[in-house]
């Protein structure tokens, strides 16, 4: 039978027609499919567009592979490392802390200062001047600095500045406005996140400050570009041998180098967001396509019996039904690529004010849609292949035989004792619960998946509050934290401790050290704290503090893993300060750390191991609320400290993070989670109605109530929701704990925890969810068709 | 809820009391202009209460709109109707809901009948919302049908579904019964089963019935055979002999 050739076939018109009847359904599922679709887009169009901007911006400015620190090395050493196997380039650099008099900050704020020749083309490193002028090489006084610190101040090439380097007072003049590969992710030692206005990147010229760091004529940093097919770890090692009479602390690769290594961890966490999200409610798809698809078949069987007996070959029954798939398919795709799209430009916007590039397009590659297009086909595909099938395998006689009667039987379900005393509306409800426990189960196990998203994305946010909590109020309960520019005599702690309003002081020593145990090494850094801290506590995973005491060391968990080490363990720690001691020191204990890879040492027992008097690097502070901004006031007189930083300011800047920043994708998924869990919910009850709208006419024409009516077929729903509660919770457990493993990182750890309140929250979604699709269903229930119900036979 | 007790609620008076239904003018249109379907014309009608009445009429002549109407599920578009003197055309919802539950009892063509229960419990069900209700048994026993009382639909022939659906609309005890073509989905002797069904409960609860049919034969049980034509009563028959539905066939 040739149906083709009409403008339009008569089954297409019915097509049409039975899409609009069912529009409601069809756009839960589109908008299920969407959501999956526009988070791959998302995601993956984020990841592709860092990745190539990072690939193309690191390779056009020369981003080095090699960085070896050191305490003072003579300019000549420079030509040695040329010369090594396997370099293609080098360069010596003075990089050192800076401070800098900002009249609206009430501390100084931290600069890294980096020099670097104007006069000659920079084979590594090179700088990106996004506005201004390079460095008159003839002028001392001329700076570049890192443009987002800049436009966070206000500060543009002509203004003023003044710097304090080693208590001296430097007064310097903005040339221009600068970006380097190296600050995409500008973030100080020991901060947990970026912010751009209390971090600030300097570039001068070797003239210009070689004095004030006292290294006339010297390097403490050497920066290396790799021949191709270079061995690193060769040359790492070889690096170090080469620089240690010249202070070195450990040399690494970019991969270590802190602003890619913060870079390269998002990547991965998209990237993961992806491959973990995406399936799920991709999933969530395939299993609304399916209720709805089969449903749809089953209402249709004589419709299709008649077709058949007409002479309607199977593949053009089978067609007919496909195109509904392939419609809703499609308009998932293009729904879910074109909110792709936008909400990727808004997470790429949200991503420049952190990672700082000088461009940053989000890359809608058309690629993405076929993909997306494939995706949405498949998910939508598979969900209605099973129904399709069957819709095929119907023969005319069977299909036009009454619709397959509910066959329910006796012995079967709910009777006896106990059952008597239910009214019979209620009866009913249990009976096709028990009568079609499968699809029952398939329901409760649909708005089971999607109420574990939102579990899952309470537990994620539970997570972040938890890390934020413990990291300010019970790890780090000090107001102020200064650094010094080199370690310090017990001296510094007096003074800090007479300072007016300062009242308590608490000492720590943190030494850059590279761990080996067996034959791993660990580059790191040690912390060296009193044996009873309060101010800076170490915590258990009970979060009761941890006793650092004795000759032994403390690990984080993560270290212990990396090094292999657990407790009784003997370990080697050669520490890159000072004398640069080595140390054969047992792990005592092993903890729990959200945050980076450190290790303890009780201050005393370090110092008496280096047989050096009290050393100290910083010191957290606790100040009296009402003193507080003469407190800053005299901290800025300290001619030793390196940096200030306020636990209120970090605290802000972490939970602006959240919020604003990347954290933005929390919501993103919050939304999404919402509209899944309604659209399962609504697809269910709305196919409960279709099915059942006769046995409600019937209902409501002996003289039921609409709300009894109502009562019959959303008391099943409910049932099923709440039967759906435990599952979710599990489900949303288990993804969590997975999804937390997965993101966590040598930076972040994130702590699975487990919160009902993640639980109550989700069930309310659900609830809620599952309230609105009941009013809108109620709905349909009040305005049936009584006459016309009665006149079909189903 | 209105409660729907007019004067003359008396089973069993006099000769001619007052109607327990009465129409003026009742008509209803679907849809409007050219493509408008006149279904009723301008029904003017009385049923004295407590009568089997048959209906009888060609196909799309109005029967069931009629039925509907009278039976509270459907709305005329003019003209009054009047159950014992209260304006059905002028009830709201909810005083409809409320007289379809007090009042009326209904059989179709097809059972509907809920899958889900078994032939008790569907009478039960109606039986739960009624003031005064037979028992389950009871109504089925009516219908000779106490032997499958636990049986699902399912489970039951066409004939017996169509009884479980007459015990059910029989088991509140209504005081009309409204049937539209009970035994259009049944053959001829299951058909005289159901019909005697019908006559009985007539006859013993006193409820007014109201029949349609195809089976002019049918007529013959009738006190009275309503003519329908073109959304207009063309002929009312009043029979002063009614034949038991065992004597009929179709
Ligand atoms: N929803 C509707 N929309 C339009 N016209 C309708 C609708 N319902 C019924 N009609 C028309 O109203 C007229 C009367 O219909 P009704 O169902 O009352 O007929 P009937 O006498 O019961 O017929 P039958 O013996 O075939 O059941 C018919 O012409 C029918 O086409
Ligand atoms: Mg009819």
């Amino acid at each position: 039978m040739n149906v083709s050739g009409h403008m339009l076939s008569t089954l297409d018109k019915k097509l049409l027609r039975d899409l609009w009847r069912i529009k409601g359904q069809a756009l839960a599922v589109i908008l299920v499919i969407a959501a999956g679709i526009a988070l791959q887009v998302m995601s993956h169009g984020m990841m592709r567009s860092l990745e190539e901007t990072m690939r193309a911006y690191y390779e056009r400015y020369r981003f080095a592979d090699i960085y070896a620190p050191v305490k003072r090395a003579p300019a000549h050493v420079v030509s040695e490392i040329q010369a090594l196997d396997g370099v293609s380039d080098a360069i010596g650099r003075i990089t050192g802390g800076g401070l800098i008099e900002l009249p609206e900050a009430e501390t100084p704020v931290s600069a890294k200062i980096v020099s670097f020749d104007p006069d000659t083309f920079s084979p590594i490193n090179g700088i990106y001047l996004a506005e201004g002028r390079m460095i008159d090489p003839t002028r001392r006084n001329e700076i570049l600095l890192l443009r987002p610190f800049a436009e966070a101040h206000g500060l543009s090439p002509g203004d003023e500045i003044s710097i304090t380097v080693y208590g001296a007072r430097y007064r310097f003049k903005i040339s221009g406005l600068a970006l380097s590969p190296e600050f995409v992710y500008a973030i100080p030692p020991g901060a947990f996140v970026s912010d751009p206005a209390s971090y600030a990147i300097v570039w001068a010229s070797n003239e210009a400050i070689e004095a004030a760091f006292d290294l006339d004529g010297a390097f403490n940093e050497f920066l290396l570009a790799t021949a191709r097919g270079a061995n690193s770890q060769a040359l790492i090692d070889e690096l170090d041998r080469l620089l240690a009479p010249y202070g070195a602390i450990g040399a690494f690769s970019r991969a270590d180098q802190t602003s890619n290594r913060y870079l390269v961890e998002e990547l991965a966490q998209l990237n993961t967001m992806g491959r973990v999200m995406t399936p799920i409610f991709l999933g969530v798809a395939v299993f609304l396509m399916n209720i709805v698809i089969t449903r749809l078949v089953e209402t249709e069987r004589d419709q299709i019996g008649i077709m058949k007996a007409f002479g309607y070959a199977n593949h053009e029954v089978g067609a007919h039904y496909l195109k509904f798939v392939i419609v809703i398919a499609l308009a998932g795709a293009v729904v879910g690529w074109g909110g792709g799209l936008w909400l990727g430009k808004l997470i790429a916007g949200i991503y420049q004010t952190y990672f700082h590039f000088p461009f940053l397009v989000f890359v809608a590659e058309f690629g993405t849609f076929a993909i997306a297009l494939a995706v949405s086909g498949a998910a939508a595909a598979l969900g209605a292949i099973a129904a399709v099938r069957s819709a095929i395998a119907l023969s005319p006689a069977v299909a036009m035989r009454p619709p397959a009667p509910p066959k329910f039987a006796r012995g079967r379900g709910f009777s006896g004792r106990i059952f008597n005393s239910v009214d019979q509306l209620s009866r009913m409800i249990f009976r096709r619960l028990a009568h079609q426990p499968f699809r029952a189960a398939l329901t409760t196990f649909g708005i089971g998946a999607a109420m574990s998203l939102s579990v899952m994305m309470r537990f994620n946010v539970n997570a972040t509050d938890y890390m934020l909590d413990v990291s300010f109020n019970i790890v780090d309960r000090s107001d102020i934290f200064v650094s010094f520019i080199e370690p310090l005599s017990q001296e510094a702690v007096f003074e800090l401790g007479h300072i007016e309003g300062v009242t308590l002081v608490e000492p720590v020593r943190s030494s850059p050290v590279l761990f080996l145990n067996k034959r791993i090494t660990q580059l790191g850094a040690i912390t060296a704290l009193s044996e009873q801290p309060v101010l800076n506590r170490v915590v258990d995973e009970n979060l009761l503090p941890v006793t650092i005491r004795g000759e032994g060391i403390v690990l984080s968990r993560q270290l212990a893993d990396l090094l292999a080490a657990p407790v009784g363990e003997m370990i080697r720690v050669e520490l890159r300060d000072g004398r640069r001691p080595v140390l054969d020191v047992p792990v005592v204990g092993v903890v729990e750390a959200l945050v980076g890879t450190p290790a303890y040492m009780p201050i005393d027992a370090l110092n008496r191991r280096l047989k050096e008097p009290l050393r100290i690097s910083g010191a957290y502070l606790k100040a009296d609320p009402l003193k507080r901004a003469s407190v800053y006031r005299e901290l800025k007189s300290f001619p030793e400290i390196a940096g200030v930083s306020l636990q209120r300011e970090a605290y802000k800047n972490f939970e602006k993070v959240i919020d604003e920043g990347p954290g933005t994708f929390r919501y993103i998924m919050t939304v999404f989670s919402i509209v899944i869990a309604v659209g399962v919910v609504y697809n269910s009850a709305r196919i409960g109605f279709i099915e059942r709208s006769h046995d409600l006419a019937s209902l409501r024409v002996m003289g039921f109530t609409k709300t009894e009516a109502g009562y019959v077929l959303l008391g099943e729903i409910i049932a099923l929701v709440i039967f759906a509660l435990p599952i979710g919770s599990v489900l949303g457990f288990l993804i969590w704990s997975y999804l937390a493993g997965a993101l966590s990182t040598e930076l972040y750890q994130i702590p699975v925890i487990y919160r009902e309140d993640g639980l109550g929250y989700a069930a309310m979604i659900v609830l809620l969810a599952a309230t609105a699709a009941s009013a809108y269903i109620q709905r349909d229930i009040n305005r049936l068709d009584l006459v016309s119900a009665l006149k079909t036979k189903e | 809820m209105g409660e729907l007790n007019g004067p003359g609620t008396a089973r069993n008076g006099g000769q001619e009391q007052r109607p327990i239904f009465q129409t003026t003018g009742l008509t209803k249109t679907y849809g409007s202009g050219a493509a408008a379907v006149h279904a009723l014309r301008g029904v003017e009608l009385e049923i004295p209460e407590g009568e089997l009445v048959v209906l009888l009429g060609p196909s799309g002549s109005g029967k069931s709109t009629l039925l509907n109407i009278l039976g509270g599920i459907d709305r005329a578009s003019g003209g009054e109707a009047y159950f014992k003197g209260n304006e059905l055309t002028a009830m709201k919802e909810r005083a409809l809901t409320a007289y379809r539950r007090r009042h009326v009892g209904f059989v179709f063509q097809f059972y509907n009948l809920m899958p889900s229960l078994t032939a008790a419990e569907n009478v039960e069900l109606v039986a739960e919302i009624a003031p005064d209700p037979m028992q389950a048994f009871d109504a089925l026993k009516l219908v000779e049908l106490e032997a499958r009382a636990d049986h699902f639909p399912a489970e039951l022939s066409g004939g017996e579904q169509q009884r479980v659906a007459i015990a059910r609309a029989i088991a509140k005890k209504p005081t009309v019964l409204f049937c539209d073509e009970p035994t259009g989905a049944l053959d001829s002797e299951t058909g005289v089963t159901v019909l005697k069904a019908l006559q009985t409960l007539n006859e013993e609860l006193g409820a007014t019935t109201l029949i349609i049919t195809h089976a002019a034969a049918t007529g013959a049980i009738a006190d009275r055979v309503i003519h329908f034509a073109d959304g207009r009563i063309r002929e009312v028959v009043k029979n002063a002999v009614k034949a038991s539905a065992s004597d009929i066939s179709w």
